[in-house]
């Protein structure tokens, strides 16, 4: 399926990397692995978002189906993208990698955003669904949240020029407004109860 | 042409032999690789850079970034913020003529034309580590000479303690100075002993061939203790100062990037570790060395400075 597109993308180009072809992964090949697997996440969790909306001015139920496939494929992505920084910039030094994400706010956000999107994955089955009940509407509001802070990880990586990242930032607001009228009474029922 | 071997360069720093007496190899590979590349023959290419990249027998841990890598993999922001920008946008780049005008505190100002100023220097190879401040690296072989003859012969007076650069301002060549990214034009800057160091080089070549424009044409600084920013590219004018000249990543993020910039793995950038690197091109980082592992020529320079005040 398209999902798979970038991660066939990355295991060709890593293959012929690996049989001599020079700069198959572009110059830098932790990085090029590191933008695709990041920006598909961030995409696919876009494409997640705009699904309820669309649901809703189109009618189209089946959309329903297809973003649980979309947030899993999300989470696929976001766990690469996590193992290559484990891996490849912390060579899986656990105390590293604690500093790291203590002291840097730019990685700390993508780790909570990853640590978020873990319990939205583990609950995605039709049984959690059932087992759940209401309370699983609640458990995945939590990819606003999620959303939010990957989109902050982005901006915060940029070294000087956020442009680009200023352009996800503003899909991304612009999907939320889009929800705004939804949320709002939802949020307010689930507070004061 | 006449290739000295500097002594104050370890013997790992230097190019390695096998590698350098194969340069005509490398233009033979580089020459097939034309053709290869004329014929359509994408594998053929391919594999003609991969012998030239291929590191030499017995090799060390610093093993000469690739051509095409260096070529492709720039911090250049006059061409455009992305990596691939100054190769894709400096194709057109006009290097000649070529003004650059030595001024300030010097006995011997002047006007010169870039070929007259470089026509009294021998151009050296020297093979350096090159570290961004981003935190990756390469191994490059400049072509070039020390900036110290050129001190020399130009005279600064007693006034003379620091060094200032500046890059070509010329929005319609360079689109990224179209944007404010930047305050342009760039500038950098030495202290007068940096700038006297053997090691600092005034760069007209790469690979034994011209500075490509995506890496600084025609003329750069290059100052291998320091990160990558220090070295000022496309230079236009050079200016004895007597007061510490300001450098443009310093206007830019005062808190992120000093003036003095040597490479240090215990000062941390205020948002990610200087401790490790990637050299380019490799899949796990390496530990980031003292003065990017010039610390026995260049520490005594600072002895004393506290290296954190003084980032």
């Amino acid at each position: 399926m398209a999902c798979l597109g970038p991660a066939a993308w990355l295991l060709w180009h890593g293959w012929l990397l690996s049989q001599g072809v020079e700069q198959a992964l572009l110059d830098d090949p932790v990085k090029t692995i590191q933008v695709t697997t990041g920006l598909t996440t961030l995409i696919l969790l876009f494409i997640t978002l705009a699904v309820s909306p669309i649901r809703q001015t189109l009618h189209w139920s089946e959309l329903g189906r297809l973003r649980r496939m979309l947030g899993l494929f999300a989470f696929f992505y976001a766990t690469l993208h996590a193992i290559t920084y484990f891996v490849f910039d912390q060579s899986l030094d656990l105390a590293r990698i604690w500093a790291d994400t203590v002291k840097h706010p730019r990685i700390g956000v993508g780790f909570v955003a990853f640590l978020i999107l873990i319990p939205l994955a583990l609950t995605s089955t039709d049984a959690m669904i059932r087992r759940l009940g209401r309370r699983w509407g609640r458990l995945h509001r939590l990819v606003y949240l999620a959303t939010t802070l990957s989109v902050l990880h982005y901006l915060m990586v940029q070294k000087l020029d956020i442009r680009e990242a200023l352009v996800y930032a503003a899909i991304f607001a612009a999907l939320m407004l889009f929800r705004l009228p939804r949320l709002l009474p939802r949020l307010w029922r689930a507070g004061p109860a | 042409m006449l290739i000295r071997r500097p002594q104050d360069l370890k013997t790992q720093d230097i190019t390695d032999e096998r590698l350098f007496l194969d340069r005509r190899g490398f233009l033979v590979g580089l020459l097939g690789a034309g053709l290869a590349l004329s014929l359509g023959e994408r594998r053929a290419l391919t594999r003609a850079l991969a012998r030239q990249s291929a590191p030499a027998r017995g090799s060390l841990d610093d093993k000469l970034t690739p051509y095409e890598v260096i070529t492709t993999y720039n911090n250049f922001y006059e061409f455009g913020t992305s990596k691939d920008d100054p190769s894709e946008n400096a194709k057109n780049f006009r290097t000649r003529p070529w003004k650059v005008k030595i001024d300030g505190e010097v006995g011997k100002p002047a006007d010169y034309d870039f070929d007259d100023l470089v026509k009294p220097y021998q151009q050296e190879e020297r093979v350096y580590r090159h570290r961004c401040v981003e935190a990756w690296s390469m191994v490059v072989p400049w072509l070039g000479f020390p900036l110290r003859d050129l001190v020399r012969r130009v005279e600064p007076t007693s006034r003379a303690r620091y060094v200032e650069f500046t890059t070509l301002l010329d929005p319609a060549q360079m689109p990224g100075q179209r944007t404010d990214i930047l305050p342009w034009p760039y500038v950098e800057g030495l202290r007068l002993d940096e700038a006297m160091h053997p090691l600092t080089l005034l760069v007209t070549g790469l690979y034994g061939k011209p500075l490509p424009n995506q890496d600084g044409a025609p003329l750069r600084l290059v100052v291998p203790w320091k990160y990558g920013f220090k070295g000022c590219k496309s230079i236009v004018r050079i200016r004895f100062t007597t007061d510490q000249p300001r450098n443009t990543w310093n206007i830019a993020a005062p808190d992120e990037y000093g003036f003095y910039a040597n490479v240090n793995p215990a000062v941390d950038h205020p948002r990610w570790s200087q401790a490790r690197e990637r050299r380019i091109g490799e899949f796990f980082k390496r530990p980031t060395l003292p003065f990017n592992g010039y610390a026995d020529q260049v520490a005594s320079l600072y002895t004393g400075m506290d290296l954190r005040k003084n980032f």
